[in-house]
């Protein structure tokens, strides 16, 4: 193998997976002694390309033949698209030595199915193993198991792995049926719901204190979900995400927007990826799973859609104009947290802050608050607005973001659980 | 001015050092405004002047009283948020940090015990921002060092050469040592550098970064993946600044692309849109209304989805009642069928014609088609020796097969083979594995696959061909038996 072949199957192999939305590398540790690499809770985005999207992991596919026909997936059995296929070593190779030079944080590896299911997940098994077992390596390993691949298989997966990801694909039943007519919706979720048994079972046993109960899936699995591709209201695809969030414990759902792929079915929209929907959701699903939404509450049965135009938090509160103002010197953390422009360290700060002295109009920006938002809604020591404003029929354009704004992402820290924090934290 | 209130100077380099003289500086109740702080690990420390124009030292003005021993200074009780903060702040490198710290600290022993919470504070202000301007920098260093591969004579170095805004060696130097516990490397920086030696990390002056190595073999394979892991149909530059500020692009190898990444992007995504239309299945052929099986039929003719209709002399198309309620399907046309244009009419369709007679399964009821529509065979001479369709035309040809069902909705499919069984239940089906098992599937309450005959006739073993037959008997008598119960219902 010379180093042009290797370099070209990176490029077939690489390009196979940009449309994958995971990439944090978080919620893993393990001890570095003896060996290379560390995973210490929070992942490192070692760099950013041109689509804000940050390079945590080496991102690739084993191969990207595949003997399914999904339709939204380049990879799909009647695309023509170039094919390439790495081997066990190569990517072992490649992973190791990337690592060593602080390009990456581990390895994110999925793959085509080629001949069989459990053919495939042995191969990305044998990568994992070798990883840890012969190159003593400690960084991350996120693999994306194979739809169809047996139980056993996942299992030992789940012993090497720092996370795991069964891939939900589409956001209702009757998508997967259209779409991805192999995939089955019960099966993707009997799958997440046995890594989640497991991970239980290796947790209890951890705290009785088998010393023999090593590490399953340390950071938990993850899911991610195409949208756009159907006409699936975002009402349904919270509803979806929540439910996977209660029923497996899903560590994060990740949004895709979908892309245009080379050699689509014309079933599929051929245009820009819906990316502002995209940043929507990862809002709303931040708000369900921080601020104590529920997931009915961000949209109605009327308009079955998040507001584009503005975030999903400013848009619950113009729908509940009634119960604002609130005192900011007085409201309690939950009122507070629904208050727009006031983020989860906000509120922290308001709740020490207050405790010493009054918050004024002009303490707001000092600590974190988005004034210009947040204003309307918020009775402070020195003003009150009263319902007067709230009723103002201009209050709707006059909060509006213009649409410069909205590619604009407010940063939280607090509320980072590793890597794409700028596109989903909400302040 | 009192003695206590005359301006003394003071030094720090290290948080060590600020701690100690802070302490006795607060013991012998020195207010911030008479002390000045001398920032000795500037990089100008040693040419800083104070207000009089003289080169400013510890030994400028009033000097700090000759230390008491530590223990009988009484200890100052500060929240321990305030010494996590301190030590952060201390490798900030705006030389006015340690007299903010010394003010904070004396305004929290003074009374203001809770100061650090008072966030609108704009001292505590000024403190948060430059926490986190440190712990940003050090995040970033992190991130953003990139080691490269050299060889000095005790085996592999890896050296990397970084600009941080601030001392970020000081809070990061750890981690690298856990990290890469097992190699040896030293990070460069134009205020400090560390070395790791395998078991213990030195630190040591700033270098320029003519010092460090200017390249790595690695660096075009990670440029290569850094170019195809880009998606063009997403661009949010806004994001991608905020989190990889410019200033750090000249140490990274992989930033030189960006510029061509950018100009190339909207080419890409119109190629990408243009190739969404028409995919390389059947589906383009087929009629758009009127999808009864003789439309069906005639549209096939003229399919060219895939290779296959070249070399093969006519589609061959199912046969059979359009209200038939069992299904077969096999896996695609042989020699004979290719010449006659019906299906099952080789050696292996008199095979299952003569097992269907056998079982009572009656065939003018039944409709009879297969997974590829056209014969794919290679010549011997003037022989054509049949080649199994890959996996490529099998999809491209399945809007066919999935027409012809949606048509008929049959009650029944029988797959013979696991190329059709593939195709009806799934890629992860073995026919060895899972033969004869009834199950439903998407076109039909009751599928079962079978062995193929022409399988049977293959096998050479005259046994294991007699055992299989059995079953492939037995498989077509129970499908015989199903469809005796649907007629009289
Ligand atoms: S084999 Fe099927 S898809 Fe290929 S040309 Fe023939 S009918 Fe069309």
């Amino acid at each position: 193998m010379t180093a042009k072949d290797l370099s070209g199957k990176l490029a077939i192999l690489a390009d196979a997976a940009k449309y994958d939305a995971s990439c944090a590398s978080s919620g893993s540790r393990r001890e570095s002694r003896g060996g290379l690499g560390s995973t210490e809770g929070m992942g490192i985005c070692h760099s950013y390309t041109p689509d804000g999207r940050c390079v945590s992991l080496l991102k690739i596919l084993l191969t990207n033949y595949c003997v399914f026909d999904c339709q939204y997936c380049v990879n799909r059995i009647s695309s023509d698209t170039p094919r390439a296929r790495f081997s066990v070593n190569e990517v072992v190779r490649l992973t190791m030595d990337f690592y060593r030079r602080n390009y990456i944080e581990g390895l994110f590896l999925s793959s085509g199915i080629i001949q069989s299911s459990d053919y495939t997940m042995e191969q990305m098994l044998d990568v994992a193993r070798t990883l840890r077992e012969r190159e003593s390596f400690r960084g991350y390993i996120h693999l994306k198991t194979i739809p169809g691949a047996s139980d056993d298989l996942i299992q030992q997966a789940g012993t090497y792995a720092d996370r795991l990801s069964v891939n939900i694909e589409l956001p209702t039943e009757a998508d997967l049926k259209r779409l991805a007519p192999e995939k089955k919706r019960p099966e993707l979720e009997q799958s997440m719901n046995r890594i989640k048994v497991k991970r239980d079972e290796h947790v209890r046993d951890q705290k009785a204190g088998f010393k023999h109960a090593g590490k399953f899936v340390p950071a938990g699995q993850s899911t991610q979900m195409i949208v756009g591709a159907t006409d699936t209201s975002d009402r349904q695809i919270l509803d979806t995400s929540s439910h996977l969030y209660q029923t497996h414990a899903m560590r994060r759902v990740y949004y895709s927007a979908f892309s245009p792929i080379p050699h689509a079915d014309s079933r599929l929209p051929g245009k820009s990826p819906p990316l502002v929907r995209e940043h929507r959701l990862y809002q709303a699903d931040w708000l369900i799973r921080f601020y104590g939404f529920d997931a009915e509450e961000l949209t109605t049965a009327e308009s079955a859609n998040l507001d584009l135009q503005m975030d999903p938090k400013l848009a619950w509160a113009l729908r509940h104009r009634d119960r604002f103002p609130v005192d900011i010197n007085r409201a309690d953390r939950e009122m507070l947290l629904r208050v727009p422009g006031i983020g989860s360290r906000g509120v922290k700060r308001i709740l020490q802050t207050r405790r010493h002295h009054n918050i004024r109009d002009e303490d707001l920006a000092a600590m974190g608050i988005v004034y210009k938002k947040a204003r309307p809604f918020l009775i402070t020591a020195d003003r009150n607005s009263g319902p007067l404003s709230l009723d103002s029929p201009f209050l709707r354009s006059q909060l509006r973001p213009s649409q410069r704004q909205l590619r604009l992402f407010d940063d939280d820290p607090s509320a980072d659980d590793g890597t794409t924090s700028r596109l989903e934290v909400l302040p | 001015m009192t003695a206590s209130e005359e301006l003394m100077s003071v030094g720090a380099t290290h948080f060590d050092d600020w701690r100690n003289t802070a302490r006795r500086l607060v013991t012998i109740g020195s207010h911030p405004s008479t002390v000045r702080w001398i920032d000795q690990r500037g990089d100008d420390a040693s040419k800083q002047k104070d207000l009089f124009g003289n080169v400013a030292g510890p030994d400028v003005g009033r000097s700090l009283p000759a230390s008491d021993a530590p223990d009988s200074l009484p200890s100052l009780r500060v929240p321990g948020k305030f010494i996590q903060w301190a030590k952060t702040i201390a490798s900030h490198s705006d030389p006015g940090r340690w007299e903010l710290l010394y003010r904070l600290l004396w305004r929290m022993t003074g009374g203001e015990r809770h100061l650090l919470q008072i966030a609108s504070d704009p001292d505590v202000r000024r403190a948060a921002q430059m926490h986190s301007a440190v712990r940003r920098d050090a995040h970033k260093t992190k991130a953003f060092v990139r080691f490269r591969k050299t060889i000095d004579d005790v085996g592999e170095l890896f050296v990397a050469w970084h600009r941080p805004d601030h001392y970020s060696l000081d809070l990061t130097a750890d981690f690298f040592a856990r990290r890469f516990d097992v190699m040896r490397w030293t990070i460069m920086t134009p205020r400090q550098s560390v070395y790791w030696d395998n078991q213990t990390l030195h630190f040591g002056d700033g270098s320029p970064r003519s010092d460090a190595p200017d390249h790595d073999q690695l660096e075009e394979l990670w440029k290569t993946y850094y170019a195809h892991i880009f998606n063009p149909a997403r661009i949010k530059l806004d994001a991608m600044r905020a989190e990889m500020p410019k200033k750090h692009w000249p140490t990274m190898p992989e930033t030189s692309l960006i510029d061509d990444m950018l100009r190339d992007a909207p080419q890409r995504v119109r190629q990408m849109v243009r190739h969404q239309e028409g995919g390389p299945t059947a589906k383009s052929f087929l009629p758009t209304s009127d999808r009864t099986l003789a439309s069906l039929c005639n549209a096939a003719l003229v399919c060219e989805s895939c290779e296959l209709h070249r070399d093969a002399s006519r589609v061959v198309f199912g046969r059979g009642p359009a209200d038939a309620k069992l299904v077969i399907v096999g896996e695609q046309p042989g020699d004979m069928e290719d010449r006659s244009g019906e299906p099952f009419v080789g050696p292996a369709g008199q095979l299952l014609r003569r097992t269907m007679a056998d079982v009572g399964l009656d065939a003018t009821q039944v409709y009879i088609t297969n997974a590829v529509k056209h014969f794919k065979f290679k010549l011997q001479g003037k022989r054509r020796l049949h080649v199994k369709p890959s996996s490529r035309e099998i999809a491209a040809c399945r809007p066919w097969l999935e027409a012809e069902l949606d048509a008929i909705r049959p009650a029944m499919i029988l797959c013979l083979g696991a190329t059709a069984a593939s195709v009806i239940k799934g890629p992860n089906f073995r026919i060895t594995r899972q033969r004869g098992e009834v199950d439903k599937c998407d076109h039909a309450k009751w599928a079962m696959a079978t062995y193929h005959p022409s399988a049977l006739l293959r096998v050479p073993d005259e046994h294991a061909r007699a055992r299989m037959m059995a079953m492939f008997t037995e498989d077509l008598r129970r499908t015989a038996e199903h469809h005796r119960i649907l007629n009289q219902s």
